[in-house]
């Protein structure tokens, strides 16, 4: 499994605008490149990513091979509640992660 | 019999027009070699076309935020504001970006709403060549905003080989 790394506040208040940071360990390979033998490797990248605060979809994005290896997306939300963020990677060939980050709202 | 001045002046004026002749030759064939492998202007209109429709796009309200001068195309920080107060009446719903000469139009597309609070997004991205990055904002109100910018890229993404 991918190492993700994701950067969310422990706490906060409510009604803050909080921002989220998460990274991605993928070679994000573009499909464009010839190895060594000068064949074209096949594509293989992160096609979607999606954030959930409390299970509602809070942010999601669709990359495509333009984005840089290890995929780095920072967005923000607003601090309603205590409780857990996930987020999920899914890409080619059966790429799947996720993680998650709880956060407390007083 | 030619004076002897004018015989160097006719080689010098021929070398130019041959030289002239030749470096346009080589730029086209350049270009030639080098366009299967990039999108283009027109193709990157097309991407714009496929996922916002015929909408009319206005300039301003989105801000994109990339270094001018790049000397590595291979990760490049990214950074999309929009303005926006965000409200539930009043939000951005997303914001798409391509490019004019990376191999494929589009660079990441991105869904948000009331909850992000505030508008900006910060990634990371490839860039070809340099080119003319563009980003487009949809709003909760159904109209389309943009940006444009030109960038300067001195070692390329993308197209190198593995060593």
């Amino acid at each position: 499994m991918a190492r993700a790394l994701i950067n969310v506040p422990a706490k906060a208040k409510r009604g803050d605008v909080i921002e989220i940071k998460t990274l991605i360990s993928h070679t994000m390979e573009t499909g464009f490149r010839p190895d060594s033998s000068g064949k074209l490797m096949p594509r293989d990248i992160i096609t979607d990513f999606v954030c959930k605060y409390n299970g509602e979809e809070i942010f999601r994005a669709e990359l495509f091979p333009a984005i840089a290896a290890n995929p780095f997306i920072v967005f923000s939300t607003i601090a309603t509640e205590s409780g857990s963020l996930t987020f999920e990677w899914t890409g080619d060939n059966g790429f799947a992660a996720s993680g998650s980050a709880n956060i407390t709202v007083e | 019999m030619m004076p002897k001045g004018d015989m160097p002046q006719a080689t010098r004026r021929r070398f130019l027009i041959d030289t002239a002749a030749l470096a346009g030759a080589a730029g086209v064939g350049f270009a030639l070699a080098t366009s299967p492998a990039s999108a283009t202007p027109a193709s990157m209109r097309a991407a714009i076309r496929r996922v916002i429709g015929e909408a009319a796009v206005n300039k301003g309200r989105i801000k994109i935020d990339l270094p001018p001068l790049i000397e590595n195309g291979n990760a490049v920080p990214l950074t999309l504001t929009c303005e926006s107060p965000m409200t539930a009446d009043n939000h951005v719903k997303a914001i798409h970006v391509f490019t004019e000469k990376n191999p494929q139009p589009n660079v990441i597309s991105i869904r948000l709403g009331p909850r992000a609070g505030r508008a900006t997004v910060s990634t990371r991205m490839r860039l070809a060549d340099s080119q003319k990055v563009v980003a487009i904002a949809q709003m909760s109100d159904g109209s389309f905003w943009s940006d444009e910018l030109e960038v300067v890229v001195t070692l390329a993404a993308c197209l190198e080989g593995v060593l």
